[in-house]
């Protein structure tokens, strides 16, 4: 009995059961509307959306449409990895899609104008975007403006002003950028042969793959282990007492926004330099990826490892939600089931202390009380929360 | 010339009446980033009435029912945030995310699901309401439309009640100091569920206002293009106070307006043609810029004035703080 409850204690065991949950109370919730939409047909829809890929027959089309998904997971781990990164240093980067963006424009940039090799397209990239968020780490650190607040316009200004630089490199009769096969050939990822070994010859999938998982390592080592992490973290905890500390709090700040920034726009990079897509010169609001970067930062339990997974389900089921179409449903429904997976999130410590209550009173063996109990580490929402708070009552008894 | 001030009115009072909304969140003490959610979902409902509502139906008529049909969508789905940010203490940037999300997502999936029900072959997620439109129209032909008017009655309305009124010192005191606030007896919870509220009544009908500015049906899976963070550069703008709220929403109106006319967005329009050439010729001066600029110019306006302004910030204190009656 107290083995068992030790490891429901666990907080990766926490975690996931929370993800879960939320990812089930989403699924829920869509297979309501699509009953109400079609009842005949929702218990079908929902599984199409969850098969994603193995509503093909075909091994071969299974994989290389498997290698579909893995190819925008790619980016979206980066997005994910950028905002956890920021949200466990006590900054929420809401910016993480403006940050692709210029990424974006970046790479595309000097690949398709300047005929640059792919690591240096990458590298552009990686700075573009750690441009943007040293921007509104500076606003923060040395004026004070609320970084989720100069996110948001950074992001509608790098929108504009990518789509105004990628007009120079589209083509005469649409809106979209040169294709890099045609124009920016030397700019491809290698492929490794990735694709023809293991996707069915899907020629997108490579060393985007490699470089995303590598990134959310690197980023569980930076957090976890290094001193580097330990100071990031402790600055968004709370800043006063970061600096009597002797760590330099408006140095931190800034690293941490460059950092994520980076992974950002490296993610950008990892698409669009495979040459799965183009970029839509008149595209009106910012692309999608940074914000469902936040969705998958939170399900994954805000864990580098953990995004992994969560980034490549909430790929799976955008995908999935592709062959709605053809069995007349709305293909938004996946955007309805991941928005609302979002969403969920924002309940993860109600949820957790629910649970916590729950397990102390069906197990008697000790008198616990889940307030007094310390947060578990990977809890997001307490610790940015009793930081603010920290800073607050600093301030309130200084 | 009239081209461009008919086309400045209509974003300004949209922008403005949303702008207010998040004046009100955030002077109670919740940030309201899902403010362009709101909007998708309040025109949506606007949208249902407008379709729905019989050809013969009297202008004053259509005119109340769209108002009440966007506001009570507004509010309703500003229950969202409500709920999440103040009884369960969620983090507002993550909750208002998520809104934005699902209210293009939602909406799309009601109005294709609509739209297939009623003709199968038909996957498209417009709406249309060509002759309802009509109807706001306050001179025939020009884009002078009764929510102007009803926008600045509400920015006077909204000053007062923010100013002068018992109800919103109360609002106020809990966006600055909570705790101050439930010591003398207010109640903060209903105070802030005021403010969420009122900020998803006005978001709907901004929502509606923007989707029947100059067009008779509107794609839902395009959102609302930006409008509601625009309103919100228009609240840090105008400082969190009406009056310069109006100012910033007509400045920013004004550009949005002139990119429109640069990316020629006015083109569906019959008289529109030979005043787009004389728009141009005439911001000549301004040399060659693209209108890309345009849309720009408001966003790094409130970044720059954020930046000189936020050490001694007008925001409310407490705002993004879920409130807990236990803590000190």
């Amino acid at each position: 009995m107290k083995e068992k409850k030790s490891f429901f204690k666990l907080p990766v065991v926490q975690a996931l059961l929370v993800s879960l949950f939320c990812i089930l109370l989403g699924l829920i919730i869509g297979f309501i509307v699509l009953l109400i939409i079609k009842p005949a047909g929702a218990w079908e829809a929902i599984t199409t959306i969850l098969k994603n890929f193995w509503n093909y027959t075909r091994t071969n089309l299974q994989l290389k449409n498997l290698g579909n998904t893995l190819v925008k997971t790619a980016p979206l781990l980066m997005c994910s990895l950028s905002v956890l990164f920021a949200y466990k240093a006590g900054l929420f980067n809401i910016g993480a899609a403006g940050q692709y963006v210029v990424g974006a424009g970046a790479c595309l940039y000097c690949a398709l104008a300047w005929h640059l090799p792919w690591y240096v397209c990458l590298l552009a990239a990686l700075a573009a975007g750690a441009l943007l968020g040293v921007i509104s780490g500076a606003l923060k650190a040395y004026c004070n403006v609320n970084e989720v607040i100069s996110c948001i316009m950074l992001n509608w200004i790098s929108l504009y002003l990518i789509n105004m630089l990628l007009t120079n490199v589209k083509e005469t009769t649409s809106p979209y950028t040169f294709k890099l096969s045609t124009a920016g050939e030397q700019s491809f990822l290698p492929n490794l042969g990735m694709g023809d070994a293991l996707f069915g010859k899907n020629q997108y999938t490579g060393l985007a793959l490699i470089i995303a998982i590598l990134a959310a390592v690197l980023i569980w080592f930076i957090l976890g282990k290094t001193k580097l992490g330990y100071e990031l973290k402790a600055t968004g905890y709370n800043r006063s007492a970061a600096r009597y500390c002797g760590m330099k709090e408006k140095k931190n700040l800034i690293m941490t926004m460059a950092i994520s920034g980076a992974l950002a726009g490296t993610g950008a990079a990892l698409l669009y330099l495979t040459g799965f897509t183009e970029w839509m010169t008149t595209q009106s609001s910012v692309p999608a990826m940074g914000f469902n970067g936040i969705a998958a930062a939170f399900l994954g339990g805000l864990n580098p490892i953990g995004a992994i997974f969560s980034s490549f389900f909430i790929q799976h089921i955008t995908d999935g939600g592709s062959f709605m179409t053809k069995i007349g449903f709305p293909s938004q429904i996946s955007d309805l089931i991941s928005s609302l997976i979002i969403y969920l999130c924002g309940f993860v410590m109600f949820i957790k202390l629910t649970f916590n209550g729950f397990l102390d009173r069906h197990s008697k063996s000790t008198g616990t009380n889940v307030n007094a109990e310390p947060a578990p580490v990977q809890e997001p929402a307490p610790d940015a929360q009793t930081a603010v708070a920290d800073n607050k009552e600093g301030g309130n008894e200084e | 010339m009239s081209l461009l001030l008919q086309y400045t009115l209509i974003f300004s009072s949209v922008l403005l009446l949303v702008a207010l909304g998040g004046c009100f969140s955030e002077h109670s003490g919740i940030i309201n980033i899902g403010l362009e959610g709101i909007m998708v979902i309040g025109a949506l409902g606007g949208a249902l009435v407008m379709k729905y509502l019989p050809d013969g139906t009297c202008g004053a008529a259509v005119l109340g029912l769209v108002v009440i049909g966007s506001v009570l969508f507004g509010m309703l789905y500003s229950l969202l945030l409500g709920v999440a940010a103040i009884r369960f203490k969620a983090d507002q940037t993550l909750v208002g995310t998520a809104m934005n999300l699902l209210g293009t997502a939602a909406a799309t999936v009601i109005v294709k699901a609509m739209n297939t029900a009623e003709n199968a072959s038909n996957v498209s997620s417009e709406i249309s309401y060509i002759a309802a439109r009509k109807k706001f129209l306050l001179v025939d032909g020009m884009e002078f439309n009764w929510f102007m008017i009803l926008a600045v009655v509400i920015l006077a309305v909204s000053y007062i009640v923010l100013y002068k009124t018992r109800f919103g010192l109360r609002l106020r005191s809990c966006g600055e100091h909570p705790q101050a606030s439930d010591s003398v007896g207010i109640n903060v919870y209903k105070m802030r569920y005021a403010g969420v509220l009122i900020s998803g009544a006005l978001g709907g009908l901004g929502g509606v206002v923007y989707i029947t500015a100059g067009v008779s049906l509107w794609k839902f899976e395009n959102g609302v293009a930006g409008f509601g963070f625009l309103a919100l550069a228009v609240m840090i703008f105008g400082a969190w106070k009406p009056g310069r709220i109006a100012l910033a929403a007509i400045l920013f109106g004004f550009f949005r307006a002139l990119s429109n006319v640069y990316t020629g967005l006015f083109g569906s329009l019959a008289d529109g043609a030979a005043e787009i050439t004389w728009l141009r010729n005439t911001f000549n001066f301004l040399g060659n810029v693209p209108g890309t600029i345009y849309n720009m110019l408001p966003y790094i306006i409130s970044l720059i004035v954020l930046a000189f302004t936020s050490k001694s910030s007008a925001a409310p204190k407490a705002e993004g703080i879920p409130y807990d009656k236990g803590m000190r």
